[in-house]
């Protein structure tokens, strides 16, 4: 999975990786660093062992991490006092500090190295296959693993193979549509105009997804790289990245990374002695998750307020200042340099008849190891939980997958074998989307999440068409009288009939794709529904005025686990004494109801 | 003030699509955007002021009220909603005595609420200022504002933060 081209610098013996993502450094990860660099000086070791900060290796749920090679030894969970002993035993001592190492939850064994671990083991690294490994902030990293062969290999074969090779790679928008992309270059290339543009999407709206943000914070270089292969496969001079305000770090590391790749030649004027010229921004967005819509966004590039315009006529004639322009996502992108370099038929190989190379999800929700991880398209979805996830913490059961965020729709338990492709999810009433992947156990419910993704596109709908204005609304407030047991089952099929004419009325993807989450988790968990509607109960415990926040001594096994949650006192218990829940203290915070392992509380 | 946002123009051009870093640069600077900001932003780029406050009521990055010396900002995305975020936000809420967009009496604090930060493997996430605060708790809600409120430095406030979390 790591590239074979990394190799320890020369004059030292050994490296050590530490990841400093936004995971890792919200965890010390930058203190890690400097103990290391301080401790290695302090045992006379800094010039046989190079410390170097990397980009995120996808297992957020165990940083901060630190690898030591050759050996590739994993730690995880480290913590800037544990810097003396990894130097000590390690480091000096040639041994292993086991309490650091990755435990394998079903063995109960310290695994050594990363090369073993279940986590990264069946994943297939294309997008990510520098992030952790290299120094994002370096140059000369990317270039010792390949960086900018692609662009060179571009400008030996020309723009019409380089749009050929893209055909045969089948390689499709990773954004969420699933366009081909090698057709949308196409269609720019063959538009005629004095000057086109090349925009990179990296307005990574959706909540539960970050991989933009891993690619663009741990390996700027190839998505720069990508955008001039584009430019230059299409005519494109100039260019843009349209980046999150929400992300600073990946903001920073871009802006780095440009400077570096224009000082060295990489980009801006007369490219390696090609002739070909390209200069790329960034623009900071603003904070509207429409913008992720690509008529939206450059309007929003232009100055104006971010909203949709009716296509045709499409970006690749007339797109920012009206002219031809081609917008591709940060993980879309990321692809292009290696599929150049290895060829069409190479990337094809991968993946399944219609959907080609691999996908990065992001794995989050009720799972024991959140994280990123990017996997050959068609793996089966219970591959991805219970085996790269680790399954579902505390014993509980799989209820469903919600993928593609608040476009999106869930995957069910009978659906639990899908393969993992553009065409399946599609047909089980999900979608790709931008690689969202929540998990949820028995105690989501299903319809309080299409309440909050609803509650989502509701609060970000610009307002320009009134079906979704008005309709996602309307829609919302039945969900939320559903949720407090006052709805009618006439509400329900008016909800049904509403969704459709959102759907249909809607101009952009967002109002189009906006009541997915309602629809599939209707088609999928219609009893839920009606137990809010017509037994006034919320099976999962979640809807707060469906609770009794009464203790059900039948299943009460006295452990007084609510009774230590409680930060109102309102629970009395005793040792083998059920517990009680006084109603005047309580102040409805589920607390209790999160702690009980039991579903002793209705 | 005026002098400030001279300095501000003399990094633009006058051009429509340099509105939106305008408005930003002018935010990072004071904290919001004031209508004399505003109106003058609008004969910089040549448009009409209802243009210039069209686009910037637009945006939620951009406020119109001066905002407290601390930004919490308690993310409500997917991940964090399953992880119970909302129980953080609620604790957050009753111990500011504010909701989301507004800002507490004595100026320390202004909340927000934000739909996603992407560290859903942290989640339930919180970000004060620039420090991201994972696994959020609702019990950790008053030690970690605390330490903002005596405006203790970074590091401080990180070890204050795992020492708590290892006595856990």
């Amino acid at each position: 999975m790591r590239p074979e081209a990394i190799k320890i610098s020369p004059g030292y013996e050994r490296q050590l990786l530490i990841c400093r993502g936004t995971g890792c450094e919200s965890q010390r990860a930058n203190e890690i660093f400097v103990a290391l660099q301080e401790g290695l000086a302090k045992a006379g070791l800094a010039d046989t062992v190079e410390v170097k900060f990397t980009g995120c290796h996808g297992l957020c749920q165990m940083g901060p991490t630190v690898i030591v090679d050759p050996q590739g030894t994993f730690y995880c969970l480290v913590k800037p006092e544990d810097v003396p002993e990894i130097i000590e035993v390690d480091l000096k001592g040639g041994g292993r500090v086991e309490r650091l190492l990755f435990m394998d939850p079903k063995k109960k064994e310290r695994v050594f190295t990363y090369r073993e671990m279940k986590y990264f083991a069946p994943q297939r690294r294309i997008v990510l296959r520098n992030c952790g490994f290299i120094n994002p902030e370096d140059l000369d990293d990317y270039l010792q693993v390949g960086g900018y062969e692609g662009l060179k290999k571009a400008f030996a074969i020309g723009p019409t193979k380089v749009i050929d090779e893209m055909k045969r790679s089948g390689l499709r928008g990773r954004g969420g549509a699933g366009f081909p992309t090698g057709l949308k270059w196409e269609f720019c290339h063959n538009s005629k105009g004095d000057q086109k543009y090349i925009i990179c999407n990296a307005d990574e709206g959706d909540p539960g997804a970050f991989m933009d943000r891993a690619v663009l914070e741990g390996d700027p270089h190839s998505v720069l790289e990508g955008m001039a292969i584009a430019g230059y496969a299409i005519g494109a001079t100039k260019a843009y990245v349209y980046v999150r305000a929400e992300y600073p770090l990946a903001h920073e590391r871009t802006l780095v990374a440009i400077k570096q790749a224009t000082a060295r030649g990489y980009l801006g004027k007369n490219i390696l002695g090609s002739g070909f010229d390209f200069e790329i921004k960034v623009k900071l967005g603003a904070g509207a998750f429409v913008c992720g819509e690509e008529t939206a966004l450059m309007g929003s590039i232009e100055g104006k307020r971010g909203m949709p315009m009716p296509r045709p006529p499409f970006p690749a004639v007339k797109g920012v200042f009206a002219k031809p322009t081609n917008i591709n996502n940060v993980e879309t992108l990321a692809n292009i340099p290696v599929i150049i370099t290895n060829g069409g038929d190479w990337f094809a190989s991968v993946g399944t008849e219609k959907s080609k190379g691999s996908k990065v999800f992001a794995l989050a929700g009720k799972i024991n190891y959140s994280g990123l991880v990017e996997i050959p398209m068609g793996t089966p979805l219970r591959q991805i939980i219970e085996e790269i996830g680790g399954g579902i913490p505390n014993k509980r059961k799989f209820k469903a997958a919600q993928t593609g965020g608040p476009s999106g729709g869930c995957i069910p338990a009978e659906h639990f074998d899908i393969p993992m492709d553009y065409e399946n999810l599609t047909n089980v009433g999900s979608i790709m989307g931008s690689g969202g992947l929540i998990v949820t156990d028995e105690t989501t419910c299903m319809v309080d999440m299409a309440k909050f993704f609803l509650g989502f596109t509701q609060k970000e709908s610009c307002g320009k068409c009134v079906p979704c204005r008005l309709g996602t609304k309307n829609m919302l407030e039945t969900l939320t009288s559903i949720s407090k047991g006052t709805a009618t089952m006439a509400d329900l099929d008016q909800l049904v009939e509403l969704a459709q004419d959102v759907k249909a009325g809607s101009l952009c993807g967002l109002g189009q794709t906006a009541p997915n989450p309602v629809q599939s988790s209707i088609r999928y968990f219609r009893d839920e529904y009606e137990a809010h509607i017509l037994r006034k109960e919320c099976p999962a415990r979640v809807c707060v005025d469906l609770i009794k926040f009464e203790v059900n001594e039948d299943q009460c096994t006295k452990c007084g686990s609510c009774f230590k949650a409680c930060p109102t006192q309102a629970v009395t218990w005793k040792k083998k004494e059920t517990a009680r829940i006084e109603k005047d203290k309580c102040i409805k915070c589920r607390s209790c109801i999160l702690a009980c392992r039991f579903h002793a509380i209705d | 003030m005026k002098k400030t946002l001279k300095e501000i123009f003399s990094q633009h051009y006058r051009k429509r699509d340099a509105l939106i870093p305008l408005l930003q640069d002018i935010q990072e600077e004071f904290g919001y955007l004031a209508p004399e900001a505003m109106d003058a932003a609008a004969r910089f780029c040549r448009v009409a002021p209802v243009e210039v406050y069209g686009v910037a009521t637009f945006f939620a990055q951009f406020k119109f009220s001066p905002r407290g010396k601390n930004i919490v900002m308690v993310c409500q995305g997917t991940a964090c909603h399953v992880m119970g975020g909302a129980r953080v936000l609620e604790e957050v809420q009753s111990q500011l005595g504010v909701v989301p967009g507004q800002t507490t009496k004595d100026s320390v604090f202004t909340l927000e609420r934000v739909a996603c930060i992407g560290a859903c493997a942290l989640a339930p996430a919180m970000v004060v200022n620039k420090d991201t605060y994972g696994r959020m708790r609702a019990e950790r809600v008053t030690e970690i504002l605390d330490g903002y409120r005596q405006g203790g430095t970074k590091i401080e406030k990180i070890t204050e933060r795992s020492n708590a979390a290892r006595s856990n």
